[in-house]
């Protein structure tokens, strides 16, 4: 699977606070809180973002709370993939589990703002076609490359339950 | 080759007996609280789920946005109630009779040594302290473990923490922690288990324990844990006397990631500065730093010895004029305790208001939430850009004494400014 689109840049330690704040946790609304993410560190974010565009981060991207909310947000404003140097645990875990299409990538201090990107998911690439350089993610161990494939962690214990 | 304490849990809760690289663990206890499990239960019917795997082991314990703040909030504790009694859930909880998840779980005894606990909440991480293996999870991976009993999860590497020397006063359980998380930084711990051990760790009280093990995730670890002793033993007596308590430990050759040292004879109250809590310095350096609002509360440290402390620096004092100080006992039971021992009394007499139990104004909820240009020292767990409220507030983090003491004199203060040494 390929997605291509522009580049959202964030620095090391995004916290799930600024990737929806506490306030709107109340809301199971992706939409919703898709329309409030970043709003603490980036006012206007969720205007800005077309469907299909990418998040490109540093060192423990959505450290801080377990908020699933976190990458729901980030999912109902319409980014297509968040790639990053390390994820923290929970929020890598909810990503997986609710499909939101993350990658590591040791070198995306490389990759600039508004640089457009065609990302190959099945072969782990990330072409960025301003800088005109190929980089490479880490792979996903097999037991998450099952449930990434399954389309998130409720199909996966349904299909499951189906062998 | 010998395995670390939460390599022993995880094997004994591994589905196939095994300990691999992931493993699908059978969970004693999951709960979720009034904002993360409303997401669960619309995963749970979503997938057309129609059982849950046992109705005494899954929780709701409402403590975030309650006593409700709005009707969303409200909405959201009805949703939890109405699931609870159609599935036939126990232990649903509303703030009256729970206050905040990770102070009432263990006080409850509904938790033990050598458990495996999750719960959709970040600072699961806090009953470690038990002795017992507690992970933080999603909102799905809830709706997940209520209809399995199960979760899968990536057997984590350990770091081991040894603490040697002699607490000075005035350094407990979150001086220790806060240094520790300065040290290694807010990743230095990424995916890996804090072991917290060594004689400073064993004279700790069971309350410095849980609030060491619940900043874990501050380091991003994936949960923090304390070898159970006598104290341990002494404490799940009181909550539920009919357990069973094996004293697991690590073995002398357990493979560890990488061991840390820290001798803790010189270390001075510690402060986190805005806005990450590995911002650490020592309470000194921030005489002149001066604040709008004091919080003493939360699940790190709301519990009857840090409103004891708190007592304890402010009595016979006043609170300084135009600053609030809010006073949150985390649960109805330290609430009742505090209030016999008269904590409250001192408390309330010195200027602080006591609010009811809840995760309030930690998350700039409800019930302290900061304007533009606010500065608040809390006894809290986090201070992010806008955690508490505005995106230009500033949040310090301290232990109950510093965060007292500073609501004495209208800045940041070491207790000694105040008091005689103990």
């Amino acid at each position: 699977m390929i997605i291509k689109g522009k580049v959202h840049k964030f620095g090391d330690n995004i916290n799930t606070d600024d990737i929806i704040a506490a306030k709107y946790l109340d809301s199971q609304d992706h939409i919703f809180l898709g329309s409030k993410a970043m709003e603490n560190i980036d006012p206007g974010f969720s205007k800005r973002v077309q469907k299909g565009e990418i998040i490109v981060a540093g060192k423990n991207f959505g450290c801080g709370s377990s908020r699933e909310h976190a990458p729901w947000a980030l999912k109902g404003c319409g980014i297509s993939i968040v790639i990053a140097e390390s994820f923290a645990r929970i929020f890598y875990r909810n990503s997986i589990n609710v499909g939101l299409v993350i990658m590591v990538c040791s070198q995306t201090s490389k990759i600039n703002a508004g640089d457009n990107l065609k990302v190959d998911l099945t072969q782990g690439l990330i072409y960025d076609q301003e800088l005109k350089k190929e980089f490479k993610s880490e792979t996903f161990p097999s037991f998450m490359q099952e449930i990434i494939t399954s389309g998130g962690l409720i199909n996966w214990i349904k299909r499951k339950k189906k062998k | 080759m010998g395995k670390t304490i939460i390599e022993k849990i995880l094997q004994k809760h591994s589905s196939s007996g095994k300990l691999e690289d992931f493993i699908y663990a059978k969970v004693d206890f999951c709960f979720g609280n009034d904002i993360t499990a409303p997401l669960s239960v619309k995963e749970f019917k979503k997938a057309g789920f129609d059982s849950v795997f046992d109705t005494k082991k899954i929780g709701f314990i409402c403590d975030h946005f309650v006593p409700a703040r709005d009707l969303k909030a409200a909405n959201n504790v009805k949703l939890l109630r109405e699931f609870s009694k159609k599935f036939k859930i126990k232990h649903f909880y509303d703030i009256d009779k729970c206050g905040i998840e990770h102070a009432f779980l263990p006080e409850s005894g509904l938790i033990k040594p050598g458990e495996l606990v999750i719960g959709a909440d970040s600072h699961t991480c806090t009953y470690g302290a038990l002795g017992l293996a507690s992970f933080g999870v999603g909102s799905t991976d809830l709706a997940g473990a209520m209809k399995e009993g199960k979760l899968w999860l990536k057997v984590p590497e350990t770091i081991k923490f040894v603490y040697e020397g002699e607490l000075p006063a005035w350094v407990g359980g979150k001086d220790l922690i806060l240094h520790t998380i300065g040290k290694i930084g807010v990743d230095g711990a990424l995916y890996t288990v804090m072991e917290f051990c060594g004689p400073a760790i064993r004279k700790l009280s069971m309350d410095d324990r849980f609030t060491m093990c619940n900043m874990a995730i501050e380091a991003g670890g994936k949960t923090g844990i304390i070898a159970p002793d006598e104290k341990t033993v002494s404490y799940m007596k009181k909550v539920n006397p009919k357990t069973k308590i094996r004293l697991e430990k690590s073995d002398p050759d357990a493979a560890y990631k990488e061991i840390i040292k820290i001798n803790v004879t010189n270390l001075k109250p510690q402060v986190s500065c805005p806005h990450l809590p590995s911002n650490v310095s020592d309470v000194d350096k921030l005489k002149k730093v001066k604040v709008d609002q004091v919080v003493v509360g939360s699940c790190t440290n709301g519990r009857l010895s840090d409103l004891e402390i708190a007592a304890r620096v402010v009595k016979g004092k006043k609170v300084k004029k135009s600053l609030r100080a809010i006073v949150f006992p985390a649960t109805p039971n330290i609430y009742r305790q505090a209030y016999k021992k008269k904590y409250l009394e001192i408390l309330h007499e010195a200027g602080f208001i006591i609010s009811p139990p809840t995760c309030g104004p930690c998350l700039g909820g409800h019930a302290g939430v900061l304007d533009k240009g606010e500065v608040a020292i809390a006894t809290t767990n986090r201070n992010f850009v806008g955690r508490m409220g505005h995106p230009e507030s500033f949040v310090y983090l301290s232990g109950p004494a510093v965060a007292a003491a500073s609501a004495i004199t209208g800045r940041i203060t070491h207790p000694d400014e105040i008091l005689k040494r103990r």
